[in-house]
């Protein structure tokens, strides 16, 4: 890895998504690449979900965060491979249970069991980020944003959001 | 490149019109979490269509952009199913805001999202690579548009009588619309000959499954379709559509080159 390179993942290494303000682009798998191109430095980065309303502020945040730092590089989103939650770091996953979101599952391997299945074998466990019981319910698919669920701890009883894998 | 944005707009319209209508219950949900789910699922919708416009403005090059094709073009030129342009209402019942019918919403988002599970999982092998990437995007988030509204499904059509009452009625009046699915256009020919599209009568076993299996759980009973084939991706679509535009485009042309 050549300075500039070196530099410009340092520069970005900290760098808060919007949202989830407790995890790092790079935690979420967002931060794809920083390389050099025939015209000079390239950092890469790719969309969560389509609607992602956060992906312009992001865009943002990282042309901002490396013209602070003094750096000239060009930002590219690239859709392919498709963002998956598998990417995210461990500590990132563990930052998330803190902030009080259930990190995600690994996605089901081949993915396309939603065919032909009615209802899953098995209903996954999430474990509530409070207080770690296995004894949660989802009360809605889709929680404060298109990427969460929304659960129900039956222990505790608090509400929490659940990263759904993708 | 022609079959490429003909075939591009009609998927991009698909999601951007369902998405419209599915912002409709933004506010109005019956529930405070399904009016987030419904928002949730309009910015996916949305957000595919995005990608859509950007590619097509792209092979287009000139002066387009998305904006343009969402914002300017008129009623004929947009390609969607007349299924995603119809109002959220049986249809016997007025048009007021309160008398929108959430089991319409879900049958709808359940008869299109069992078809885009499938389809976008086909158009992963588009030889449009950037078709594809899009299609492995969106494929992941179709999932769970399909597993929202097919559990609204059930939970309706095996629920109250009156649920299921009104959902067998939406049932009734959207079924005859997904001909539409099967009977080929141009533009899909075309891009199929490109090996750009996907021949979707190729998928309807495979929806007639999906759509069996759940209509079953539901103990709801699958209506006989014939008749009239609506032809809204050709361009000839119901009054409907005009008036969803209407109110889409109206900001956008009353203030061109807005910036906020
Ligand atoms: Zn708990």
């Amino acid at each position: 890895m050549n300075a500039s390179v070196a530099a410009a993942w340092a520069a970005l290494e900290t760098l808060a998504d919007p949202e989830i303000p407790v995890v790092s682009l790079r935690d979420l798998g967002i931060l794809r690449d920083v390389r050099e191109a025939a015209d000079g430095l390239e950092v890469v980065i790719t969309p969560t979900y389509s609607g992602c309303p956060a992906m312009g502020q992001i865009e943002d945040d990282v042309r901002a965060t490396l013209a602070n730092a003094g750096i000239a590089a060009r930002v590219v989103t690239q859709l392919a491979p498709a963002w998956t939650t598998d990417w995210m770091t461990e500590e990132g996953k563990e930052k998330l249970r803190a902030y009080g979101i259930a990190p995600p599952h690994r996605t089901p391997a081949g993915s396309n069991v939603v065919r032909f299945i009615a209802k899953p074998a098995q209903v996954e466990t999430v474990p509530c980020p409070h207080c770690g019981s296995a004894h949660t319910v989802e009360s809605s698919h889709f929680g404060s944003t298109a990427c969460k669920a929304l659960y129900k701890c039956l222990d505790c009883q608090e509400p929490f959001d659940y990263f759904k894998p993708y | 490149m022609k079959p490429a944005t003909d075939y591009l707009l009609h998927l991009a319209d698909n999601a951007l019109v369902l998405g419209q209508r599915n912002a409709e219950w933004c506010g109005h949900g019956p529930i405070l979490e399904e009016d987030i789910a419904l928002s949730n699922v309009s910015l996916d919708l949305i957000g595919q269509a995005r990608l859509l416009y950007q590619l097509v403005a792209s092979l287009k090059g000139g002066n387009c952009t998305e904006d343009r094709l969402a914002y300017f073009r008129e009623t004929h030129e947009f390609r969607n199913y007349t299924l995603l342009e119809l109002p959220h209402h049986g249809p016997l019942s007025g048009y007021a805001q309160s008398s929108m019918d959430y089991a319409t919403t879900i049958v709808r988002n359940f008869l299109y999202s069992a078809l885009m599970a499938l389809l976008w999982e086909a158009l992963e092998k588009s030889a449009n690579a950037d078709l594809a990437a899009i299609a492995a995007k969106s494929l992941k988030e179709v999932r769970y548009h399909l597993r929202h509204s097919r559990d609204w499904l059930v939970r309706l059509g095996d629920g109250t009588a009156e649920s299921h009452a009104r959902t067998q009625a939406a049932l009734d009046h959207l079924f005859p619309y997904t001909q539409e699915f099967w009977a080929q256009s141009p533009a899909e020919a075309a891009a199929i000959s490109a090996g750009i599209g996907v021949d979707v009568t190729t998928l309807k076993a495979d929806w007639n499954a999906i759509v069996d299996a759940a209509l079953g759980e539901a103990t709801l009973v699958r209506p006989e379709v014939g008749g009239y084939v609506t032809e809204g991706k050709k361009g000839i679509h119901s009054e409907h559509l005009g008036f969803l535009l209407a109110e889409m485009q109206s900001l956008a042309r009353a203030h061109p080159n807005a910036q906020w």
